[in-house]
């Protein structure tokens, strides 16, 4: 698992309610979830974003409440993993249940601006800015982590195990 | 070495005979609650493919986000759980005429000390009031639990929040949590455990704890805990019939943060948009227009927080270009409210009373704002967006802040009133 893609760039406290709106915690499907993925922060990125890109933030994103289609539709607009300076804690837990990468990565926001293209490497943590070629160092996940990502999530996670 | 509520009560759930800061650990969860999300763990719950629920005795579903349903898309997702609770015998199932879940919980007997609870929205932090280790997890997390019984959890770190001195008239609860939360910002407890100490913490009804660990959330809180005392063992013991073991916390614990917060010079306090943490005193934003004054909520919509806005209200009028809503928090609040007199009290002031639920807390209905309007609300959140246009502003104060200023038509602090 290696993850090359062009960042879309967000600020300190990102919240869920910028994330996915809670107007739209009606909708179940991912694929229509995905049209209104950060509207309330950036109008423009559902329409951008294309499969395999990665979303950079600063400390703290994820912060409020604890629905999952803040991650749920992340993933289905695309993005490959959100790298931030540092997350909350349900909003970390659901990326990985539901199989979206996430890494904390100090100094990340500094070496990443929007537009730049990333390669990461979740197993050593190795981010490397290919646009400018400063790198970073993201903190590695606990194994048993990365086997639900590996899965694809918890739910596939389990009904191998 | 002595340990924390937390690291006591996560020990228990999961069998251990002691854990650290930490120490990942596969905890037992003895009440697992959900509310109109249980819709997406049902359908995860049947992609997992397992037959039969671990223990349906310990799920609790409370529909409050969208009651009664505002769209046909809400009424087919009730309708799935309502299906799914017959199917797989749910009995600790509430439809929309109960109230807000963290009200409901503990007011049907849920909230044990010493127990924990994992529920599917953030404010479950809430149950902590009673001596609970609660926290929140996502949709999927929670199919898991139905299906397993069980979640890993890390062993949190503790913040030791000990106040000293009484609250002056008009300031409440709420006004010392959003100086709290002003003080440690909205991550100041991230994958933290807050554990709450001091005189005024022991003198607080159980409402107005339950305000304190509701709001615990915003400072990014895991679990924030009053220990219990006979205040607590009094409400457990009048609504459940089941045996419980409080945990309180060692003398000598380790805590991570010790944080002292003196209530004799604390003035009524209001969260600014669009961040709970952006919080200033009353006196400070006095006189901005407002358009919208929501009292209620999981926060702050219980029979004592009525009784401080028609006491604000005291006769008069909501001023003519402000809409007043009030949401009791529960049936059990409303009809309280009703034989006390105070929604015949708000109706005469010319307020909207709405049926118990989230209401518009959460921007799904009943009472949106237009662009550029301000509202001042007594719920829990204010961000960009929340309850409604991303062009409008909600300021976060007492329920007598919040009824003050529906009274004056602009931010006002509240009358000392007996």
């Amino acid at each position: 698992m290696k993850f090359s893609g062009t960042v879309f760039k967000y600020g300190n406290d990102v919240n869920t309610d910028v994330i996915f709106p809670g107007r739209y915690l009606k909708v179940w499907e991912p694929t229509e979830m995905a049209k209104y993925a950060m509207e309330d922060i950036d109008k423009e990125f559902a329409k951008k974003v294309k499969r395999g890109d990665i979303l950079v933030a600063g400390k703290y994103f994820g912060c409020g409440s604890s629905r999952e289609q803040a991650a749920t539709c992340l993933k289905a607009a695309g993005i490959s993993v959100v790298i931030a300076e540092g997350f909350a804690r349900i909003f970390y837990r659901n990326a990985i249940n539901l199989g979206l990468a996430i890494m904390a990565c100090p100094g990340i926001t500094a070496i990443a601006n929007a537009g730049d293209r990333l390669e990461v490497e979740p197993t050593t943590g190795e981010v490397k800015n290919l646009t400018s070629g400063k790198t970073a160092k993201a903190k590695v996940l606990p194994p048993f982590i990365l086997d639900i990502l590996n899965d694809g999530g918890l739910i596939p996670h389990l009904k191998k195990s | 070495m002595g340990k924390t509520m937390a690291e006591k009560i996560l020990a228990r759930a999961a069998g251990v005979r002691s854990v650290s800061p930490g120490d990942l650990l596969d905890v037992i969860p003895d009440v697992a609650m959900s509310h109109e999300n249980a819709g997406l763990v049902s359908k995860s719950f049947k992609e997992i493919g397992v037959s039969k629920l671990f223990d349906p005795d310990r799920i609790v579903i409370i529909f409050d986000h969208r009651v009664p349903a505002e769209s046909e898309k809400t009424a087919e997702g009730h309708k799935t759980v309502r299906e799914f609770v017959k199917k797989y015998k749910i009995k600790n199932f509430f439809d929309i005429n109960t109230g807000i879940c963290h009200q409901v919980l503990p007011e049907q007997g849920f909230c044990r000390p010493g127990e924990v609870i994992v529920g599917t929205d953030s404010h479950t932090t809430t149950h902590g009031a009673f001596g609970v280790f609660s926290t929140g997890i996502g949709a999927t997390e929670m199919a898991a639990v139905w299906a397993t019984g069980k979640l890993w959890m890390m062993v949190p770190e503790t913040i030791k929040v000990v106040t000293e001195g009484k609250f002056s008239p008009g300031v409440f609860s709420k006004d010392l949590i959003l100086h709290l939360i002003g003080l440690l910002r909205a991550d100041g407890a991230d994958y933290k455990a807050i554990e709450f100490f001091g005189d005024a913490i022991d003198e607080m009804s159980i409402a107005s704890r339950m305000v304190v660990t509701n709001l615990s959330m915003e400072m990014g809180a895991k679990a924030a805990m009053i220990p219990p005392d006979q205040k607590t063992f009094d409400f457990v013991k009048t609504v459940s019939g089941k045996p419980f073991q409080a945990v309180l916390p060692d003398s000598d614990a380790k805590y991570c943060r010790t944080v002292d917060l003196d209530l004799n010079l604390l003035a009524p306090q209001i969260a600014c948009p669009h961040a709970v943490d952006n919080v200033k005193t009353v006196k400070e934003l006095a006189g901005t227009p407002i358009q919208q004054a929501l009292l209620g909520s999981c926060t702050n919509g219980r029979v004592e927080d009525l009784e401080e806005g028609v006491k604000q209200l005291a006769g008069r009028k909501v001023h003519p270009e402000v809409r007043m809503l009030v949401i009791p928090a529960s049936w059990k609040v409303y009809r309280q409210a009703l034989d006390k007199g105070l929604i015949a009290a708000f109706i005469d002031a010319g307020a909207v009373v709405l049926n118990p639920g989230c209401g518009p807390c959460l921007g799904a209905h009943q009472g949106l704002l237009a662009p550029g309007e301000r509202c001042i609300s007594s719920t829990n959140r204010n961000f960009q967006g929340r309850m409604g246009s991303t062009q409008a502003e909600i300021y976060l104060a007492s329920p007598a802040t919040v009824a003050a200023s529906a009274v004056a038509g602009k931010i006002a602090l509240p009358e000392v009133r007996s």
